[in-house]
């Protein structure tokens, strides 16, 4: 039984020394140089001392960053990506919600972190890589290490200006790489195309399944995500054949018709997950595939990147949304209504239990009791579930469908985002008296309505080092003041009505 | 010209666009802009913009975007 998910590293090393485990623009990493740097990596760290501590990184999306988070995991400790290009702001606050052994970043984001005046350690990657192994201290930190302790923890938006780090286990990963890797065929023949930025849980798919399976990962540069014909062109000359995107990315090649020009031959499995997949544009992509695997994945950073899937296996039409399908293996997933289950049709709050289950926030005990909580279901024993926040319905074939989300979190492309987040930021802003957003759905835009002196380009200044630009609203609506309710809250609803009738014609 | 300004000004006030002649390989316009820009240019100008033209070098500045508004024009 793998208990740690070094041993699928090691195994591909002794097997596939030679092949090519991580490519991009900046250069490549076989696995036996992946153990080997990942191996020095975690020995230098040793001196940081602790076990299951974290360790944040700030690296450029490179091979080289996949050792260093493999590093962290050879010194007994676990690993927190942190974006580069974030605010100042917001990376000080995940490092002091994490307050890590060591804050590890590379020659190039050398200016960003000393930009964020940061007090704890710091080490550069790059100084590192003359440590000589210990490979005795190693195995020991090895030998001691269990499946449930602490891989990685990732960031995401809070309701009230922090961000959660969910923390996820060994054996958590290891159930689902176990999973998809057999029920997608993934085999040492994949040469996966990476969209997804590392400090987004998507990627611990990519990852995790050349790991295990001797697959190879080549890092698609993020520019080429604005330019569909570009893009199309680079999977053709790298021969990509699995993708796994948001289905922002696979929106704009479907628009722009850049499959019309180049479809790239290799392509065989198509995978999308982080939003739900619009079907007008999920038909474009299956017109030019027909014999291509497509599947639609959903899952919650809490529950371990996926719970559940559907592999496309009917046609469907353009206003026909796809469903989210079934729970993965080993993993139940069910519709609670208040106490009760739903029946099908009925709506309700999508519920996960499994050993998919992250093992809380961290640091934060009160938002880990309110999203995991002891199963209503069963009053016998101690048994976690998470609530997920979705509701869902089961439709009249049993599978699950996406209806809505039950509170202010939206899906902006491909991001996970609570609107408070962004409403907490705006109102730190000196020139603005309150803020509130919404989402306009339809044209997938983050709306501000504010009340107070400040221009927008001030405003926009401003929220440039408090939140990421994925956050920054799109249409910004000045008001005299905010509508209100009886209670005097904010009216939200009469907003929405105002601006729908505004926006109406637009 | 100066309705270009206006558009860009509107997508994206806190980004000086003058001068600027790495407006993607800087990183300032990401993808949701430049989708957001070709939406409004075809609308503003009347115009189609195919995958072929949504490539870097027409984007990394406001005399490029520029070139390629009056270049599809002419089409």
């Amino acid at each position: 039984m793998v208990r740690n998910i070094l041993e699928y590293l090691e195994a591909m090393a002794k097997r596939l020394p030679k092949k090519t485990a991580f490519s991009s623009a900046e250069g490549n990493l076989t696995f036996l140089e992946l153990e080997q740097t990942a191996k020095k990596i975690g020995t230098y760290l040793l001196r940081f001392g602790g076990k299951n501590c974290p360790m944040a990184v700030m690296m450029q999306k490179t091979p080289l960053s996949v050792a260093a988070f493999l590093g962290c995991v050879y010194s007994g400790n676990f690993y927190t990506p942190i974006d580069v290009t974030m605010p100042k702001e917001r990376i000080l606050s995940i490092l002091n919600t994490l307050q890590p052994g060591v804050l590890l970043i590379d020659e190039k984001s050398q200016k960003q972190a000393s930009a964020l005046e940061y007090t704890g350690e710091i080490v550069v990657l790059e100084e590192i890589l003359e440590t000589k192994v210990e490979e005795e201290k190693l195995a020991q930190i090895r030998q001691n290490a269990i499946d449930t302790d602490p891989l990685y923890a990732l960031f995401t938006s809070g309701s009230t200006g922090v961000p959660k780090g969910v923390i996820i286990s060994h054996q958590s990963v290891i159930n689902l790489t176990e999973w998809y890797t057999e029920a997608f065929h993934i085999t040492e023949q994949e040469i996966i195309g990476n969209q997804a930025p590392f400090y987004f849980d998507s990627s611990v798919k990519d990852l995790y399944a050349v790991l295990k399976t001797g697959a190879q990962m080549d890092i698609i540069p993020k520019m080429l995500f604005s330019f569909p014909i570009k893009l199309l062109a680079y999977l053709e000359e790298k021969q990509i054949n699995y993708i796994d995107w948001v289905p922002s990315a696979l929106c704009i090649v479907a628009n722009t018709g850049a499959l019309e020009n180049i479809r790239p031959s290799a392509l065989r499995k198509i995978m999308f997950c982080g939003e739900a997949m619009p079907t007008k544009q999920y038909n474009m992509w299956k017109e030019k595939y027909p014999d291509a695997l497509f599947a639609n994945i959903y899952g919650p950073t809490e529950t371990t990147v996926d719970c559940t899937y559907y592999i496309v296996d009917r046609e469907f039409a353009d206003d026909e949304p796809l469903p989210i399908g079934y729970g993965c293996r080993n993993t139940d997933v069910f519709i609670l209504n208040g106490d009760r289950l739903a029946q099908q049709g009925e709506s309700g709050e999508l519920c996960v239990r499994g050993r998919c289950l992250a093992l809380g926030y961290y640091n934060n005990p009160e938002k880990t009791a309110e999203a995991f909580i002891q199963n209503p279901l069963n009053p016998h024993y101690p048994e976690k579930i998470y609530k997920t926040g979705d509701i869902a319905k089961y439709n009249e074939r049993g599978e699950i469908v996406f209806l809505a989300r039950k509170d202010h979190q939206i899906k902006h492309m491909g991001h996970r985002i609570e609107l408070g987040e962004i409403e907490t930021a705006v109102n730190s802003i000196d020139l603005i008296e309150n803020g509130v957003c919404l989402y306009d759905e339809v044209t997938q835009r983050i709306v501000l309505f504010y009340c107070g002196e400040a221009e927008q380009a001030y405003i926009l200044k401003k929220l440039r080092d408090k939140v990421p630009k994925y956050m920054f609203p799109n249409v910004m609506i000045k008001m005299e003041k905010m509508p209100q309710t009886l209670n005097g809250k904010i009216d939200r609803l009469a907003l929405k009505e105002y601006y729908d009738r505004e926006h109406q014609n637009s | 010209m100066e309705a270009l300004m206006r558009i860009l000004t509107e997508l994206r006030p806190d980004v000086d666009f003058e001068g600027n002649k790495e407006l993607v390989d800087g990183g300032e316009l990401d993808s949701f802009d430049i989708v957001s820009l070709v939406g409004e240019l075809c609308e503003e100008y009347d115009i189609e913009i195919g995958a072929d033209d949504i490539v870097p070098e027409n984007f990394n500045s406001v005399e490029a975007i520029w070139n390629l508004v009056q270049k599809l024009q002419e089409d």
